[in-house]
């Protein structure tokens, strides 16, 4: 690895963006972090409250704190699952492409499709999709004789969310990984035959490796966009039935925007903010780390 | 052990409309080196890869030691190839590649590990056996490649294609004598694609000369440089490559321009319509006072180890040397050629003729 | 390596799955409402482009369409144009912050814009950039700039860092190199980049309703406010649910052979 020349100066390339990402993202995180330290007696009646709301939002035992821990868990467990599925199925979909000709292109445009639609489009595609009288999704499943319906049904309604996801974001892990196929050098792949390698081990010696840039990119947005799911349950199941679907940024708009409730939902979007980084820090962390410690 | 034979094998990457190889009929026999040069796009790698079985001839047969291996997979023939940028696996350590075709083709471990630190010996990786080979520098890298090839002692053949490209040019000549000991040591047939012609002379024992799909010609590097067989390969070995002059043929003599000179054979008239040219090398062609025929000097190039004349003969530029101690003439200007040394070539093919 | 018959039957099976809720928002968009919401019809039995026309012929909703293309595009220019030297400065150069810096913008990709949607539109009040194009395409810039960064980062990463110092050495200055010489060498880069950032201004519809009135109003916001007055207009949602994806998958077509150049972000 060659070091970096150190250059202060660079500071200026990046001045540009630094303005631009700071416009947007300064005030308004300020305001939060105002409405999670203050209590309002009323109408812009603030007064210092200190670390009150966040002991709330953290306390288990509070209706808040519970509420938190409850939606925490559907956050985590919602990733995980959307993860677990999309990435493994977005490789495998890659290696199905086909490396040239003329059907690329029309299967690069068909499958980046899904996500090409604004996302409440994404929801009442699904919302009439999924139903068991008139969707073909939802009569399909229940014609398999499995019950299904996903808004009376919290396991159905969660199933649906996952499934959603798994549509309308496979396409990205698809075309990074595509990419990053693409970007073997056949040589590889010829000298993997001559060494009389499995199709295994191709994979996991030669094309798993190179993926793993794109992978690092692919990974920590499905995580980020998944962990802060918002539009397609509030579309489709609009959080429930009951709260099977209330995730933690639909919970947060329900707190702020439904009770009013603006100390409380600051201080837990903020918690929100700070696990989503965390999470995404750890990620970061093991996968530059992973390889650099097994070289040493 | 190996001899590789090419049966009439042509190929065609577009249904025969047009041929990236044209017929070949060859033989390579076990414990040579050789060569195949030419310009790129020439089909020398496309000949490599028909023989490593990456690509599959559409027409002819390609037997080793006599068995038919046409239509076997790579993985079933025994050889082994170097490609243009280093391929090594980077997950693995220099032990774990070198082991990696051994292990695929299910040999004991403890087999694996002697021929594994043979190898490295022999390369001179022992000292990096356990470092990550993704690390190493692309000469290291190389010689990983090559030694996943070596390993396996079945293999019939290494196959090299412009492996010295990516490497730094003063690591380059160290690299290549290590190819040239490894032959000497493992006593296998080794091929080796290039387009630069310094590689290719010192490599190999013999060379194949190509160009737009075709062999010009298989001679070793004295023959190709002595006498060869297609203007492109006079031109193309050598610095500067052999002088090439439009010539009518007349017998045993040949008029360029103006001036005639004596040829060392009879020729039959060549076919009206035919281009017909007198090669010489400007290594056996020396600037004189007087000479066979009258040159006008142009300039004259001080190389240190010799002096080289650009003259024009009649309207045509070529090479001459200029002896040691010899000063330029002036006005009588000419060049000195042996007749033997003069070669005659119809529509680029050099042609032979009736001894006197 | 030669391949079966396996991954083609993968790819057709998976790719079907894929259309089918496409299928169905055209198959919704061709029908009458009263018979999208009476039965199930695999294929619309009496198709009819009515709402594709009313939409087409309608001029808030083209107004919409053009407003909504105006702040992606601003949008996709601002982003690749402010996060290329920055990408250049974190892939090339060390300096004081720069891993802070670099993980600082990427953690903007991770604040749920449904928080911060009320501060925004406080804060675009403010400025006085409400229900323009501006405050959308500004807005966008808080995750596309980052994510923007972070992709062309990669990308120059693959480029080797021999070009920049032979540049330098040739004695061009470095907004000439970087203009002349660098940014061809990655146009592949730049063109994946702008896709990308098309596609997540195009798709975000939270913010940009959130900060619009009536100029500036967004396709998606136009969606969103024709099912509040009358009840669910099913078709009209769909046919204009159809129309959403035309500009994106214009995009990607031009885009397809740089993702079928492959890159792998870094050096391979």
């Amino acid at each position: 690895m060659i070091e970096k020349p150190i250059n202060n100066r660079a500071w200026l390339l990046v001045l540009p963006v630094l303005a631009f990402v700071l416009f947007s993202a300064l005030l308004p995180m300020m305001t939060v972090v105002n409405y999670s330290l203050q209590d309002s007696m009323g109408a812009n009646n603030f007064f210092w409250n200190g670390d009150a709301w966040f002991r709330d939002v953290l306390n288990p035992s509070t209706d808040i704190g519970a509420r938190f821990f409850d939606a925490l868990g559907r956050n985590l467990s919602f990733s995980f699952a959307a993860l677990l599925i999309e990435v493994p199925l977005g490789i495998a979909i890659a290696l199905c492409l086909p490396r040239g000709g003329w059907a690329v292109g029309p299967c690069l445009v068909l499958i980046a499709l899904p996500m090409l639609i604004p996302w409440n489009v994404v929801g009442t595609i699904w919302q009439i999709f999924a139903r068991a009288d008139i969707g073909l999704f939802g009569a399909a499943v229940n014609g398999l004789g499995i019950p299904y319906n996903d808004t009376q049904n919290p396991v159905s309604a969660w199933i649906t969310i996952v499934i959603i996801d798994v549509w309308h974001w496979t396409p990205l892990v698809i075309l990074l990984s595509y990419a990053g196929l693409r970007a073997i050098p056949d040589a590889f792949y010829q000298a993997a035959r001559i060494d009389a390698a499995s199709r295994w081990a191709v994979f996991v010696n030669i094309e798993l490796p190179k993926l793993q840039k794109v992978l690092v990119i692919a990974v920590l947005l499905r995580f980020m966009q998944t962990f802060m799911i918002y539009t397609e349950p509030f579309v489709v199941t609009g959080g429930g039935p009951g709260s099977a679907t209330t995730f933690l940024s639909i919970d947060l708009v329900k707190i702020a925007l439904g009770q009013v409730d603006l100390g409380n939902a600051a201080a837990m979007s903020l918690i929100y903010n700070l696990i989503t980084i965390t999470l995404c820090w750890i990620f970061y962390t093991i996968m530059t780390q992973l390889d650099r410690r097994r070289d040493a | 052990m190996a001899r590789i034979t090419l049966d009439g094998i042509a190929h065609s990457y577009d249904q025969d409309l047009s041929y990236a190889l044209k017929p070949i009929n060859h033989e390579w026999t076990q414990g040579r080196s050789y060569a195949l040069l030419g310009p790129s796009g020439c089909g020398k790698t496309t000949l490599l890869n028909i023989i490593s079985g990456l690509v599959f001839p559409s027409q002819g047969r390609l037997l080793f030691d006599g068995k038919d291996v046409t239509n076997l997979p790579t993985e079933q023939r025994n050889i082994a190839q170097v490609f243009q940028f280093p391929v090594v696996y980077d997950t693995m350590t220099v032990a774990e590649n070198l082991a990696f075709p051994l292990k695929n083709r299910g040999l004991g471990r403890a087999a694996i590990r002697t021929r594994v630190s043979e190898i490295a010996d022999l390369l001179g990786l022992t000292s990096d056996l356990h470092r990550r080979a993704r690390r190493l520098t692309a000469d290291a890298k190389q010689k990983i490649s090559l030694g996943r090839g070596l390993v396996r002692s079945d293999v019939a053949a290494v196959l090299f294609d412009e492996p010295l490209t990516v490497i730094d040019p003063s690591l380059k000549w160290e690299l290549r004598s290590k190819l040239k000991a490894v032959h000497r040591a493992l006593d296998v047939l080794m091929i080796y694609v290039t387009h630069d012609q310094v590689e290719a002379l010192t490599f190999a024992d013999e060379v194949v000369v190509m160009k737009d799909g075709r062999i010009l010609q298989i001679a070793t590097p004295t023959q190709l440089f002595e006498q060869p067989e297609h203007t492109f390969v006079g031109y193309f070995i050598g610095s500067p490559g052999m002088n090439l002059v439009d010539a009518e043929i007349d017998g045993a003599e040949a008029r360029v321009g103006e001036q005639t000179v004596r040829l060392s054979a009879r020729y039959n008239k060549p076919p009206a319509g035919s281009s017909v040219r007198l090669g010489f090398r400007p290594d056996y062609t020396t600037l004189v006072a007087g000479g066979d025929m009258k040159v006008r000097v142009q300039r004259i190039e001080d190389l240190g180890r010799r002096r080289l004349a650009k003259v024009s003969l009649g309207a045509q530029d070529i090479f001459a040397v200029v002896p040691h101690g010899q000063s330029v003439p002036g006005d009588a200007a000419g060049i000195a050629i042996k007749p033997e040394r003069l070669f005659v070539y119809v529509n680029d093919e050099r042609v032979a003729g009736e001894p006197l | 390596m030669r391949r079966g018959v396996m991954p083609r039957v993968m790819l057709i099976a998976y790719l079907a799955m894929l259309m089918l809720p496409i299928y169905w928002l055209i198959n919704l968009s061709l029908r009458p409402n009263e018979d999208i919401m009476s039965r199930m019809a695999l294929w619309p039995h009496h198709p009819t482009l009515e709402k594709y026309f009313f939409i087409l012929n309608d001029p808030t909703w083209v107004h919409a369409f053009g407003v909504s293309l105006t702040y992606v595009l601003i949008n996709t220019v601002i982003s690749v144009t402010v996060a290329l030297p920055a990408a250049y400065a974190f892939n090339r150069f060390s300096f004081i912050g720069d891993k802070h810096l670099f993980f600082w913008l990427l953690t903007n990709l991770m604040a749920p814009a449904a928080v911060y949607a009320m501060p925004f539109f406080n804060l675009y009040y403010a400025v006085g950039l409400f229900d323009t194009v501006w405050a959308v395409a500004l807005a966008h810039c808080l995750f596309n700039v980052p994510l923007a960064v972070w992709i062309l980062e990669g990308f120059i990463g693959g480029v080797p860092r021999e070009i920049d110092e032979s540049a330098a050495i040739d004695g061009y200055s470095f907004s000439r190199f970087f203009i002349r010489i660098f940014l061809p060498l990655i146009a592949n880069g730049i063109g994946v980049t702008a896709f990308f950032c098309f596609m997540f201004s195009w798709v975000e519809q939270l913010l940009a309703t959130t900060l619009t009135a009536t100029n500036a109003l967004p396709f998606a916001a136009v969606m969103t406010r024709s099912y509040s007055v009358s009840g669910m207009d099913w078709t009209l949602l769909a046919a204009a649910g159809v129309l959403t994806m035309i500009p994106g998958a214009i995009v990607i077509w031009f885009v397809r052979n740089h993702i079928a150049k492959g890159f792998a972000l870094g050096r391979v």
